[in-house]
Order: structure tokens, then sequence, then C-alpha cells
């Protein structure tokens, strides 16, 4: 019973660091809460669907999701939010502005295609379970894991160890020093675009795999469980949302085995209120970029 | 007219509805240095910032080996040849002091090139080779500053904005920063050097302009400006 919570809140909890990754990442390299992240994350999954629905495998449907999601988001980000950026608008202004897009955007995704839940075809993921000691994992769950694992790890390779990586973490703290090093900062923030918003793409995916059930909203409960997330951990602080979303991923699982389900959505928030009042920057101090 | 390096001429700068540098005509030979003086907020570090692309220009021109460059984006000055350190250093603290120079050799063709450039730079700033894995924002004020000129270096720049090197720094660490500066003129590095140490600026420059309140007041070699009175009696405390 311990087990299969365990595995469980492993499992969830993968996808909610992976999501939280790219979500942290965009605030600490471009200095804005950017609500329309969460619908990435709806994005990321209806593609997969349209893919998987018209005959290719989820090792296919996965990467066009992830890539066409990047797209979108550099897409989205140039339309309305760089133009902010050039006037050094206010923090709020864009956060009203991804505000009021993403209620726009999950509108007209629904009027699209319709709120009605809608799952992946059967037999996408050969789904006969491990099991071991009273507990199983499915296919698709080490699959979520090992996907979210590479991603998460892949996207902490390219901070520490290429050039825009480094760019990326110079820029985050200070993008006219950057500049000045010869930095096209604007180049750099669409890369850091594309990667968040493939990163939210695939982990759409990833958690549309796991329920099994793909609505246009899907992303706005996600992105609000994002928040905690990141806010936890610390804003910008890529380990950070890391640990922090594998807890609250834990954290739902045994609250759900061992409460009740009904707390599971509601116990990710408890421990933001407190972890808030008693430390008020997150679990592990200062916002940065610097663990990535 | 090949030795001038960098050529402003009607250079105006402001902020919102206020003009702060107004028609500032300056220019800085190769090999040479050339300095700004001036009380705090006379718009020095404007100019340098506008030199070097942070900030729009009103009106003028800048020439950087004879190519315009006035208002184009600061990366694609520093792309140029042009490394600013800026005023108060701007390392980034967050990351390690070899990430920092690294970061400052960012446009380099290879690694081999950043890695003589490294070499280069460590060999002029001896204590920041012990400090290479340190977070830069523990460096001391001191080594902060040699880092962002070490910094600026990365870039092999053809011509180097300095802002202030010298500002809160304890009098021998100004000596030590001053020595380096004499050292890299005598190897024939060409630097826009904006100072309030006017003493040291003056001794070590070749050419000087003295900013009040957003204009030019003076200029001219840069030892005829010490023995100028209105300089000493405003700017040298005699």
């Amino acid at each position: 019973m311990l087990l299969q919570q365990i595995i469980n809140g492993i499992v969830a909890g993968s996808a909610y660091a992976l999501f939280a990754l790219g979500f942290t990442l965009t605030f600490g390299v471009l200095k804005i809460v950017n609500l329309t992240y969460g619908f990435y994350f709806s994005a990321g999954a209806y593609l997969a669907l349209f893919a998987t629905l018209h005959g290719a495998p989820i090792t296919l449907a996965l990467p066009f999701a992830a890539i066409a999601a990047g797209f979108i988001a550099v897409f989205l980000d140039s339309a309305l939010l760089s133009r902010l950026r050039r006037q050094q608008a206010p923090e709020l202004a864009s956060l009203m502005v991804t505000l009021g897009a993403t209620l726009f955007l999950y509108t007209g995704m629904t009027a699209l295609i319709g709120s009605e839940i809608q799952r992946f075809p059967l037999g996408l993921i050969e789904s006969a379970p491990f099991r071991f000691n009273g507990a199983s994992i499915s296919l698709t769950q080490i699959a979520i894991v090992m996907t979210a694992g590479l991603l998460a790890a892949g996207l902490i390779g390219v901070l520490r160890a290429t050039r825009t990586g480094l760019a990326m973490r110079a820029m985050a703290e200070n993008p006219q020093a950057g500049e000045l090093m010869g930095i096209d900062t604007g180049a750099i923030m669409r890369r850091v675009s594309f990667l968040c918003g493939a990163i939210a793409g695939a982990s759409g995916v990833l958690i549309g795999l796991e329920h099994n059930a793909i609505t246009p909203y899907m992303g706005e409960t996600m992105a609000l469980k994002g928040f905690a997330v990141i806010i936890l951990g610390g804003l910008g602080d890529v380990g950070g949302a890391l640990i922090a979303g594998l807890l609250i991923g834990l954290l739902e699982a045994l609250t759900a085995g061992y409460i009740s389900s009904i707390y599971k959505d509601a116990v990710g928030f408890l421990l933001l209120v407190l972890t808030l009042w008693a430390r008020p920057f997150g679990l592990f101090g200062r916002a940065s970029v610097r663990r990535a | 007219m090949t030795d001038i390096m960098l050529e402003a001429r009607g250079l105006t700068v402001g902020y919102g509805d206020k003009l702060v540098v107004r028609n500032v005509d300056l220019a800085v030979r190769r090999g040479e240095i050339a300095c700004l003086i001036g009380a705090n907020g006379a718009g020095k570090t404007t100019i340098l910032r506008a030199l070097s692309g942070l900030l729009k220009l009103r009106a003028g021109s800048v020439r950087l080996n004879g190519e315009e460059i006035a208002n184009r984006p600061a990366h694609a000055i520093a792309a140029r040849g042009m490394a600013h350190a800026p005023e108060g250093r701007q390392i980034i603290a967050a990351m390690s002091v070899a990430d920092n120079l690294r970061a400052g050799a960012y446009l380099a063709p290879s690694a081999a090139e950043i890695s003589r450039r490294r070499d280069a730079a460590l060999a002029r700033f001896p204590r920041l080779k012990e400090r290479l894995t340190q977070q830069a924002g523990l460096l001391s004020g001191g080594e902060q500053q040699m880092l962002a000129i070490a910094r600026a270096l990365m870039a092999d720049p053809t011509l180097l904005l300095l802002d202030e090197p010298s500002m809160g720094l304890a009098p021998l660490m100004v000596e030590e920063i001053f020595s380096i500066l004499a050292t890299m003129k005598s190897e024939g590095r060409t630097i826009l050097l904006v100072e309030q140490n006017a003493n040291a600026a003056l001794a070590l420059a070749d050419q000087a302009y003295v900013i009040e309140a957003g204009r030019i007041k003076l200029e001219g070699p840069a030892r005829d400006l010490i023995d100028h009175d209105g300089v000493s009696a405003a700017y040298l405390g005699g």
C-alpha cells in the first residue's frame, strides 16, 4: 500500500517537476509569470492526441507535440510580450496580458474541439503492469518517469554545459550585462520560450497519458499546481522546482491513499501556505537560476 | 584620420523628457586612454551607456573604426569590438568566477581562443585564479572590479570602456587597479575611462574631457588639464 502510493507519487511528481521546471525557467530568465504556460500543457496533450489518432506512435507524437508547443510559445511570447518588454511595462501588465490571453485561448480551444474528455487510442503503450511486493507499475508510468527525468536532465545539461545555457544564466541575473558581453538577449529569450513551451507540451502529453483524460482546461489546473510548485521551490530555482514537484506529487498520493482523495488537490496548496508563512522565499531560500 | 578609433559627434541622450547629455563631441585615438571626469551626475555614465548601445541617442552619431554604430543593439556593438565594464561592475553574482569569464568571451570563435584569453586574463589578475570556482557575488569589492575588467578583456576588445573602476575601493586597491590600467596602456590598449578620481585618471590618460551638466566643459591633453586652474579647483581638491 505505502509502496504503491510512493510509486504513484513519484509518477505524478515527476510530471509536475518537469512542468514546473519550464515554468520556473520562464520566470527566471524572462522575469514574468507567464500564465499562457498552462495553455502549452493543454496544447501539447491535444497535439499528441491528434497525432496518435492519425496513426502516429507515441514515440513520434510526443516529440511532435513538444516541438509544436515550443513554436506556439515562441509565437505567443513575441506577439504578446515582446512589446511590453521593450516598453519596460510593469510586471502586472504582462501578468494581466497573459491571463487575458490564456482565458481567450482556452475558450477558443473549447469552441474548436469541445469540452468533453478525450482519450488516447487504446493500446498506445502496451500496458500489462509489472507487479512486485503487492504494488504495480505500468509501462506508461515507467515511460512518464523516464521521459520526465531525461527531459529535466537534458534541460539542466543545456543550462550548465552549453554556450546558450551560459547566456541564459547570465541573462537571468542581468540582461544588460549580457548584452554588453555580446549576448543577443532577444534571441536567447526566444530559445527560452521554445524550451519552456516544449517542456510544458511534453508534460501535457505525459499527464494526459497517466490520467488518460484530455480536456481543454487541464492546463489551467496544472498551471495553478505548477505555480505552487515553483513558489515552493523558489521562483527561478531549477533544482528547487524539481524537488518541490516530486514532493507535491508524493504528498498528493499519500493524502489520497491514507486520508481521502478529496484533499488530494488541496494538500499542495496547504504546503504552499505553510511554507510561505515560515519561509517567505520558498523552501530553499532566495530565487535564482544558480541551482541549474 | 585612421588613428581615431571612436568618434562621437553631437551625442545627445535623455531619460523621459529630460536631456542628460547634450551635444557632446569626443574622440578616442587608437592606443590611447581618454578619460571623462566630472562631478557625480554630470552625465559621464550616461555617455558610456549611449556609446555601448544601452541607451538610445536622441541625436548624434557614433563611429567605431569608421563604422556608424549609433542606436545599434548593444550586443551588435559588442560584436564590433567594444567592451564596456559598466558602473557598479555588474558581474553575474550567482555564477562562478570561471563562468563569468567564459560569458565575457561569449563571442569568441573557439574553445582554444577562450582558454588563451582566460590564461592572459588570469596572468593579469592572479587573485582571480585562486577564486575561479567561487561564486562571483562572494568576492571582495576589489576582486569584483578585477573580475569586471577581466570579463571585459575576455571579449578581446579593440576598445574598452571602463566606468569608475575605483569606485568604492580602498586606497591600496585603487592603486592596484590603476597600475593594472597603466600596464594595459603600455601594451597599447585603447581605453575610454570614466573616473571621479580625477587625479589618478589625468595622470594615466592621454586625452581628457571635463563633463559638467551634460556638456563638455573643457577638453585637451590630460597633462595640460592637471595644471588647469578650473579643473584643479573643481575636481582635484586644489
